[in-house]
């Protein structure tokens, strides 16, 4: 009896783990071939010279050495990365900042609060490719909906994307534009969570709005913030999209809009009009992103998660 | 069953079995390029190889043409891809060829090499092993489309000279008219566009001694040719930094500008556009009155044989075909391309005028010879040009640039 019991459980437990893993093998086998093997592969290529198209041979740290020492590779890779980095400030301040502020006012539930909050998230739902062509459009310096606005209080035609000091700002422009909604929808949400007792209490004594923003919500939205500020790290260092559309795969005008991702593109696959493709190189720009943004957003993560507690 | 139920299944078996038969001997070869835009004339080119030779049907297949290496070196790799590829020429083949993924052509398996000029042939050959791997296909002409009817209500003639281009320039310029269209948004162009302008300041003698290492181009005639262009920015559309080449296009045939520095590849685009344009095709400005009018000409491209097809005999027998008279009139004729094939006639009027300003040619530099190792010229240029129109560096930063980012690889640079 006590055996037929046993015998029952054990069988109950290898069908259940069978069914168990012909529900996960699938998505392993996916994640497998897609994911980490790709991975995998991009960091053996980084430590291979290529000759033509095919490996030739292991060389070490060579292609790391090129891409962060020799010039011009590594003038390249340090101009790429300061725009990752000037990315992610200025979506931090301008974008999230502009998010969190338009959070706030959707919450104090305004007239006309819901209709704004659709407006606000519209853009989310176009593709990138759309955005950066339609923001092209109206940047264009003779025909484009900016100038032509401008020209109207006598302000001559401006090259937004042709010019070194204004060509960044202008894809940082679209990209905030496409997606203010999404940090915007999330840190409502946290706001909305917010306990209405808290926010009565410190009404009652007195708390204005700057005060009741900056010592009760922005406390209190801690793990909404978390999650913005490391999408937006993630974001901004694979950042590839907008800018590609906007200012094309060498980033002009003169590499004033080259970023990572763009780098990675032209080294590894090449262009039809610059020639050589050289996946050693492009393989550890990959190999050298992938540290960048697992490795601060693990450290990131750890140093906001233990910011949530001590807030 | 009787003989006559029989002998009616015999005969229709022997019928299926020689359809079968006649299907499994038709060979069928796919041709990959990045000209989605030709796919009308390619296919009635393909038709006619096709009447001339029955067993092999040729598929058409196109791809985008910024991810068309990629596609191409991924499909290669993995053993596959189209029998017959279209190839970029000079460097960018180069690297293929490296690789071992096409077959190399001799006169004993594309005998229509012979009708090919020995500059044309250049583009398609491996420096290494000085076989051939790409029979090439157009060669491309970059100079000065002018647009006859603003010129003519302007009461203006078309410049040859420098002097003569600046003086019609500012002529144009308060008569309202755009003098010439270009901007700098399009980086692959701005390089044509330094071509296109420096050249005929240039001259071959500066080609023989930067390819044979007299010279880099920190050379002072290199840097007074960059210097040439500042002065075109004043003629040069309001924001010209942010227009692209696509807009330049634009203004030109709807006649806001009346001058355009272009390429041949652009005639029969500009006409299909606007049918009703009145256009020319002419060298750039020249140094001074009496020089050789100097156009730029580089070769495109070439058709090559894939390495692993499964049918070379019929890929090769095709390119074979791709490089005959009868080929190169046809495709001259529908694509407004001007083919290299030897005794090719080409019937179009401003088609044939380029024709014959090829005559007289420099190569589009950095093109023919500096895009076979990184950084590629090609490159340094485009990344600096930009730059150099927009003030942040001086003509001779660039040369310094091109000529210290080159030295990596051009051996000749080295030290200098």
């Amino acid at each position: 009896m006590n055996n037929g019991w046993r015998h029952t459980a054990k069988a109950f437990r290898w069908r259940r783990s069978l069914w168990i893993a012909s529900l996960l093998t699938p998505a392993l086998v996916v994640m497998v071939l897609f994911v980490l093997w790709p991975l995998l592969s991009a960091f053996r290529l980084a430590f291979y010279e290529f000759n033509g198209l095919q490996p030739t041979g292991f060389v070490g740290f060579e292609n790391f050495r090129k891409v962060l020492f020799e010039t011009p590779y590594s003038d390249w890779t340090y101009n790429a990365l300061k725009h990752n980095i000037i990315a992610f400030a200025a979506l931090m301040v301008f974008e999230n900042g502009t998010a969190f502020l338009l959070a706030y006012a959707l919450l104090k539930a305004l007239p006309g609060h819901r209709i704004h909050q659709v407006i606000v998230f519209l853009p989310v739902v176009l593709s990138a490719v759309i955005v950066g062509f339609l923001w092209k459009l109206f940047l264009h310096p003779l025909f484009g909906l900016v100038n032509q606005t401008l020209a109207l209080v006598g302000i001559g035609a401006i090259p937004w994307l042709g010019n070194e000091s204004t060509a960044l700002g202008s894809i940082l422009f679209a990209n905030i534009w496409h997606w203010l909604g999404f940090p915007t929808l999330v840190l409502l949400a946290g706001m909305q969570r917010v306990s209405k007792e808290v926010i009565e209490a410190a009404r009652l004594d007195g708390a204005g709005d700057y005060v009741l923003m900056t010592r009760i919500i922005w406390p209190l939205i801690a793990p909404s913030v978390t999650i913005v500020t490391i999408l937006t790290f993630i974001g901004s260092f694979n950042w590839f999209e907008i800018p590609y559309v906007m200012a094309g795969l060498t980033g002009s005008p003169g590499g004033a809009t080259d970023v990572l991702g763009l780098y990675f593109y032209r080294t590894a696959f090449g262009s039809t009009t610059t020639g050589i493709q050289d996946f050693g190189q492009g393989s550890a720009l990959a190999v050298m992103m992938f540290i960048i943004v697992a490795g601060v957003t693990a450290i990131a993560l750890r140093y906001l998660r233990r910011r949530e507690i001590e807030l | 069953m009787s003989r006559r139920r029989i002998g009616l299944a015999l005969a229709a078996a022997s019928f299926a079995w020689g359809l079968a038969a006649s299907v499994a001997h038709a060979t069928d070869i796919s041709f990959w390029t990045w000209r989605q835009e030709d796919k009308a004339a390619y296919n009635e080119l393909f038709a006619d190889f096709t009447k001339a030779n029955p067993d092999i049907h040729v598929k058409f297949e196109s791809f985008p043409d910024e991810n068309y290496p990629t596609i191409v070196s991924t499909a290669l790799a993995a053993g596959k891809g189209g029998d017959v590829i279209h190839t970029h020429a000079y460097g960018w083949l180069e690297q293929f060829v490296k690789a071992g993924y096409f077959e190399p052509q001799d006169m004993t398996s594309v005998p229509s090499l012979a009708n090919q000029p020995a500059d044309a042939l250049v583009a398609g050959t491996y420096r290494a092993d000085k076989k051939v791997y790409s029979l090439p296909f157009a060669s491309q002409t970059l100079g000065l489309f002018i647009n006859k009817d603003v010129f003519a209500k302007a009461g203006l003639t078309p410049p040859t000279t420098w002097d003569e281009f600046i003086s019609v320039s500012k002529a144009l310029k308060e008569k309202g008219i755009y003098p010439l269209a270009n901007g700098m948004g399009t980086s692959w162009f701005n390089e044509m566009f330094v071509a296109i302008f420096t050249n005929p300041f240039l001259g071959q003698d500066f080609v023989s001694d930067l390819t044979s290492g007299k010279t880099t181009f920190k050379d002072q005639r290199y840097v007074a040719a960059l210097g040439k262009l500042l002065e075109l920015r004043d003629y040069m559309p309001d924001g010209f930094e942010g227009i692209d080449y696509e807009t330049a296009g634009q203004l030109f045939i709807s006649g806001k500008a009346a001058m355009l520095a272009g390429g041949s590849f652009d005639i029969a685009t500009y006409r299909t556009q606007n049918p009703a344009i009145n256009m020319d095709f002419v060298a750039p400005p020249m140094a001074k009155a009496g020089d050789t009018p100097q156009v730029t000409k580089f070769f495109d491209g070439g058709y090559a044989v894939n390495a692993k097809s499964a049918n070379k005999e019929a890929a090769l027998k095709l390119v074979n075909w791709m490089g005959t008279k009868e080929f190169g009139d046809k495709f001259s004729a529908l694509l407004g391309n001007i083919s290299p094939i030897k005794g090719v006639v080409i019937k179009d009027e401003l088609l044939a005028h380029v024709a014959k300003l090829n005559e007289t040619a420099m190569p589009h530099i950095n093109v023919v010879y500096f895009r076979f190792e990184k950084p590629t010229g090609s490159e340094l240029l485009q990344g600096d040009i930009t730059k150099m129109m927009s003030g942040s560096i001086t003509p001779d930063q660039l040369a310094a640039d091109l000529t210290n980012g080159l030295a990596k690889w051009y051996k000749p640079f080295q030290g200098k």
